[in-house]
């Protein structure tokens, strides 16, 4: 095991996978010769050059297509967005073409591509920097979604992504590149895509976290748990699509309460979608009404104290649960 | 004003010859725009054209160009019976039809290697005959049948091929000018050989990627061929009141990129263009422009009655029908005679008979197929 922060975490995925497939290659703005914009690709241009670690115009539309393209074609590229923010632009490729080609041409031509880089807020970068977008793009069949929240989730499951013959929209977080976690050394260590895991163990109320909601939930139940001596489960499903329902629904089974924090905003979001198939798979075991703590319906306000109003945090978390447990 | 269309192309007369001054295609430095507002004019271009391509034909291989020849017609005929099969309500949804741009995908595709790769938008279902697929694949797709190339789940909109290297058939203006141009980067990163044929209409010039994608080819050098088929309509807008400039072909020069305006009635002369693209391709991976100026005789689909543009505006094109004028062209060259052009026909016609009863009889896709292919 190594202690690796996620940002090298993910450094070590591409730099593995460079080296082990000689069809993988990255592609983005500032990815080569400024070794990246939040430098998770950092080296990867000097070790590999200008043939595997390609810095394109600011164009995310022109290389988001080139990635399906070039995909369609026999190539494994790994499209680096500088914000997911700005991969609505590239939305057209994304929605109307990668996820749909497998499809429309009769299952004929696959396009292996991962679309990377970082989502939701940041620190006081305002509206347009700010959105996470995994509702959004988990919408569209013909795409997979994941979000990493530590060090080994990062790096097994980027892995995993670029193996993968589908196009995914991996999202990671601007505020957790630091994070540091204990990583395999296995060059072979993959976590596979659609597998939840349980960050906590616990009997009394189940916390479904996401991205940067998984560190405050985990927060949240230790205050929880000293403050009332109550046992909170924390779930990450780490794969947004496909959903890993069952271990959600069989944590519910346990705890009869559930919690959904998340980033996004909360109008038909990811929370929303679980809610509905808890409703579904697990309906009898509820015995209090789910609570959900997502951002704000509101663009993000650059303003430090009205951020941090609008964003999920520790102290919302807790008053979820407390709610949901009757404390 | 569709069934006046159909009508007349395939058998009309050659016009008179007469004479005129009329500035047509070449190097690509000098060209302007030719629009064929009086139809004697359109005649002597029809001359001009002919004359230029009996030069042409005689440097071509006769089994080739009868080849030619033989997917002009079967494009025109398929895609009559298309409307017909359309109105009798056997086709779904869009359809998009290719009658009067034969000349565009003929002469530029059929000068490619086999291993070259296609891409193109909506007006698909010739050029996917033109890469090799069946005339039955192409009908059963369209009749959304279990034979249909893609099993019935694209339509008219969208064949594809992996085998030939046909890469669809595209729906959303301009997408496909991007993923084209992720081919020929796959290409140049596999250093295949290959060049990649990305057609689209003049109103996808419109869209940002246009213009996104021809940066990055000239940029990183990516042997794309980009071929804007100009057929002076997106829907019902022509390009007059669509577009501040007329030159298509020079916008690649803010690009630096080598381009071409060519007669799109002239298939001769979208060969030749192409080749010289493919050659420049080839050679050091850089991209062209080729804007190939035709006439979409039919409606944008089927179901657009055409009220923008006169009765007397198409048929000034119609003079210059690129199948009637090739045709004039083989035979005095002594290429090809009547009673050769006479089992073409027959053949296109056999074949698209063919193609229609076996799209007849070919089942619906089995419901399980709803689920199968969205994920890998």
């Amino acid at each position: 095991m190594a202690l690796l922060t996620i940002r090298d975490a993910l450094n070590e995925a591409l730099r593995e996978e460079i080296l082990r497939d000689e069809n993988v290659f990255v592609m983005g703005e500032e990815v080569a010769e400024y070794d990246g914009a939040y430098k998770v690709t950092r080296g990867l241009w000097k070790e590999f050059g200008d043939k595997r670690v390609v810095d394109t115009p600011i164009t995310e539309l022109g290389f988001a297509a080139v990635g399906v393209g070039a995909a369609m074609a026999g190539l494994r590229p790994v499209i680096e967005f500088m914000t997911w923010n700005f991969s609505i632009l590239a939305a057209d490729q994304i929605i109307n073409h990668a996820a749909k080609m497998l499809y429309m041409s009769g299952g004929q031509f696959k396009v292996p591509i991962v679309f990377r880089g970082p989502n939701g807020s940041a620190y006081q970068v305002s509206s347009q920097h700010s959105q996470a977008l995994e509702a959004f793009y988990a919408n569209f069949p013909g795409l997979k979604v994941v979000m990493p929240s530590t060090a080994a989730d990062a790096k097994g499951l980027l892995k995993s992504a670029i193996r993968d013959d589908n196009p995914i929209v991996f999202l990671e977080q601007e505020r957790m590149y630091g994070l540091k976690g204990e990583v395999p050394e296995d060059p072979d260590f993959t976590i596979p895509l659609g597998v939840a895991d349980i960050k906590r163990e616990g009997k009394d109320c189940t916390i479904v976290a996401r991205s940067m909601t998984v560190p405050l939930a985990l927060q949240a139940a230790e205050l929880i748990q000293t403050q009332f001596d109550v046992s909170v489960e924390v779930i990450d499903p780490r794969t947004i699509k496909p959903l890993d329902i069952d271990t959600i629904v069989n944590s519910i089974k346990k705890t009869n309460r559930l919690v959904i924090a998340e980033e996004s905003h909360e109008f038909a979001s990811v929370g929303a979608e679980i809610t509905y198939q808890v409703m579904d798979h697990a309906f009898d075991y509820l015995d209090a009404p789910i609570k959900r703590i997502s951002t704000t319906e509101t663009p993000m306000p650059y303003a430090k104290n009205l951020e941090t109003l609008a964003l999920p945090s520790v102290e919302k978390i807790v008053a979820a649960v407390k709610e949901v447990c009757y404390l | 004003m569709e069934d006046l269309i159909l009508s007349k192309a395939a058998t009309r007369q050659k016009p008179a010859a007469k004479t005129a001054k009329v500035s047509t295609n070449g190097t690509g430095k000098t060209q302007g725009f030719t629009d064929f507002v009086e139809v004697e004019q359109a005649k002597a271009e029809y001359v001009k054209r002919r004359a230029s391509q009996l030069a042409a034909i005689k440097k071509t291989d006769k089994k080739l160009l009868r080849e030619m020849l033989y997917q002009m017609v079967l494009g025109r005929i398929f895609e009559e019976k298309c409307a017909e099969v359309y109105r009798m309500g056997k086709i779904g949804g869009f359809c998009h039809l290719y009658i009067g741009q034969e000349a565009i995908g003929v002469g530029s595709m059929m000068a490619l290697e086999k291993t070259d790769m296609v891409i193109t938008a909506y007006r698909d279902h010739v050029q996917a005959m033109i890469k090799g697929m069946t005339p039955e694949s192409v009908m059963a797709e369209l009749y959304g049948k279990e034979g249909g190339c893609v099993g019935g789940k694209g339509g008219s909109m969208h064949m594809f091929s992996k085998e030939l290297e046909f890469y669809g058939g595209h729906g959303i203006v301009g997408g496909q000018i991007g993923v084209g141009t992720g081919m020929a980067y796959a290409a140049k990163y596999k250093n295949s050989g290959q060049v990649t044929l990305c057609f689209f209409g003049e109103a996808a010039v419109n869209q940002g990627i246009f213009h996104e994608s021809l940066n990055m080819a000239q940029l990183w050098k990516l042997p794309c061929i980009y071929i804007c088929e100009n057929n002076q309509y997106g829907m019902g807008t022509s390009q007059a009141r669509a577009m501040s400039s007329r030159s298509i072909a020079k916008k690649a020069e803010a690009f630096e990129m080598a381009n071409e305006f060519v007669d799109g009635m002239d298939v001769m002369a979208v060969r030749d263009a192409t080749l010289r693209a493919i050659a420049r391709a080839r050679k050091d991976g850089s991209p062209t422009l080729l804007e190939i100026r035709a006439y979409r005789y039919m409606g944008h689909s089927m179901s657009d009655p055409g009220n923008y543009r006169t009765r007397d505006e198409i048929l000034k094109y119609q003079e210059r029908d690129p199948i009637v004028l090739f045709k004039d062209s083989l035979k005095a060259a002594k290429v090809l005679t009547d009673k050769d052009f006479e089992k073409i026909d027959q053949e296109a016609n056999e074949a698209v008979d063919r193609a229609v009863a076996f799209a007849d009889e070919s089942p619906y896709p089995a419901e399980s197929e709803l689920f199968t292919d969205v994920l890998a």
